[in-house]
């Protein structure tokens, strides 16, 4: 199994440590439930240094990127993050990842760990003059510290500003305790915080610094296991589950990052028509009204027809309720419906209810 | 890891507290480690006959469902609904949250439970 630089730290700490699509990660630390609410309520910090970084840099690098992905880049500048799936020709999806520019012609591209090495080579097949693509995964170690308190935390560590960096905005150069990082004010929780790009031989000696710095915050290490469901709950997809080759993004709802008004990219045809003739499935999200717990792959019904699967499914630790995302039938997708699942071979009931599951009040960064 | 010297135990981390031909069933303190925060169980029906092996009940952790298998035969005759509402005693005191408790129809299927030390050893090599 590969190993993060935080590897030696996870043992330390009592991390229980799992293979997540080849990485040795810890699941959680202290327990699950634990971390989740101190990433809701005060914060929580994660490495997520697995997740892969690939450079494409060039004078063709924009218009090349411009076709790769369904988003429209051309908003991109400097201290823009720009979020966005990258499609197959047929629809499928590839991955979903965020885009930054670091310099004129040069960006960052931060994609889903396992799904690494297949859009490296995915972007090579395409590869034209005025191009170079790298991937740069082992060069960067990552770092996310999210909750209400990860602007207050980090503050004590850097003279930069951080009130200024505004939400999926980025700064470069930052110095938090003194390494180098980009620092952009994104995450995977639904929760206020910041995800650190920086050199991977750095890592041990930041995570010390940032566990230091959240003393007496209540800050707590957390594991793999809270940030999935911290995202469960905040509605954000997974690739693996919700996204796939056989899922396209405007059925994981993922519509308001296609540009189908762009020239040309990837999938675009397929996507197009999609839209036009009306999807046929699409991502729902739903409780359990009886007692069980839906997971991944469980079958769901409407009456006696089975109209599709469950992506997700999980307790929802700050709800206190059994929820799932699921792809169904798109005749069956409106709020309020019932349903069934099938839970070890009963049939429970569930509704449909509105996305996302928990939404933090929105509320503007402190300066 | 705690292991209490006088019950019997399964290879699949199920407890077994004997009272006359009346068994009671837990998971063990190693199994409420591996799985974490639990947050469901699932009872059997009182009155169902099980054999051995059979499928008892279920409990989820936050991650993951686990089955919870009848370390010996017999009829359900009582079941912990306490755990419905609060299955975090699993994890708290996993020898005290009982799942439920089975009439033995077989009392040499004990024979096959495993002792305190050789569940202990089991563990290790698990581990």
């Amino acid at each position: 199994m590969k190993k993060t630089p935080l590897y030696d730290i996870h043992m330390k700490l009592g991390g229980k440590m799992i293979d997540f699509g080849g990485w040795a990660l810890p699941v959680q630390y202290s327990s699950i439930i634990e971390e989740h609410k101190a990433v809701r309520e005060r914060a929580g910090l994660f490495d997520v240094s697995h997740m892969g970084e690939i450079i494409v840099e060039g004078p063709s690098a924009f218009e090349f990127l411009q076709r790769m992905v369904t988003n429209d880049i051309s908003g991109i500048s400097q201290g823009r993050a720009i979020y966005t799936p990258m499609c197959y020709p047929d629809g499928g999806t590839v991955d979903d990842f965020i885009i930054y520019q670091l310099e004129e012609d040069k960006y960052l591209l931060v994609v889903n760990a396992s799904n690494t090495d297949k859009d490296y080579e995915w972007l090579m097949e395409h590869r034209v003059d005025g191009v170079e693509i790298h991937n740069v995964s082992c060069d960067y170690a990552q770092l996310a510290i999210q909750g209400p308190a990860a602007q207050s935390i980090l503050q004590k560590l850097t003279d930069t500003p951080l009130g200024e960096i505004r939400f999926f905005r980025f700064a470069k150069d930052v110095e938090i305790a003194g390494v180098k990082s980009l620092v952009s004010r994104t995450g995977y929780t639904g929760e206020d915080g910041f995800e650190i790009y920086f050199s991977a031989d750095k890592a041990v000696e930041l995570w010390e610094k940032i566990m230091e710095a959240g003393e007496g915050e209540g800050m707590l290490p957390a594991g793999l296991g809270a940030r999935d469901t911290l995202r469960f709950e905040a509605g954000l997809v997974l690739y693996g589950n919700e996204l796939s080759q056989e899922i396209t993004p405007l059925e994981a709802g993922l519509g308001r990052f296609v540009k189908l008004g762009k020239e040309y990219f990837i999938g675009k045809d397929a996507l197009v028509k999609q839209s036009e003739e009306g999807l046929e499935r699409t991502l729902v999200g739903f409780e359990m009204i009886d007692r069980g717990i839906p997971r991944s792959q469980y079958k769901i019904y409407h009456e006696d027809k089975e109209i599709g699967l469950v992506t997700s499914g999980s307790f929802a630790p700050t709800l206190q309720k059994n929820l799932g995302l699921a792809l169904i039938d798109s005749a069956y997708s409106e709020i309020g419906t019932e349903i069934s699942v099938i839970v070890r071979k009963r049939s429970l009931k569930a509704k449909l209810v509105e996305l996302p599951f928990y939404s933090r009040k929105a509320k503007k960064p402190s300066k | 890891m705690k292991v209490l010297a006088e019950l019997k135990y399964s290879k699949e981390h199920e407890w077994v507290k004997l009272e006359g031909n009346r068994a009671y069933i837990g998971i063990t303190d190693y199994a409420q480690d591996a799985l974490g925060d639990i947050v469901f169980v699932e009872l059997p029906e009182e009155g169902a006959e099980l054999e051995a092996g059979d499928v008892l009940g279920a409990v989820e952790s936050v991650k993951a469902a686990s089955d919870i298998y009848a370390p010996v035969s017999g009829k359900v005759v009582e079941v912990n609904e306490e755990l419905e509402d609060a299955p975090e005693k699993i994890n708290e005191e996993p020898y005290e949250a009982w799942i439920a408790v089975l009439e033995i129809s077989d009392s040499s299927e004990l024979e096959d439970l495993l002792s305190a030390e050789e569940y202990e050893k089991l563990c290790e090599e698990e581990a």
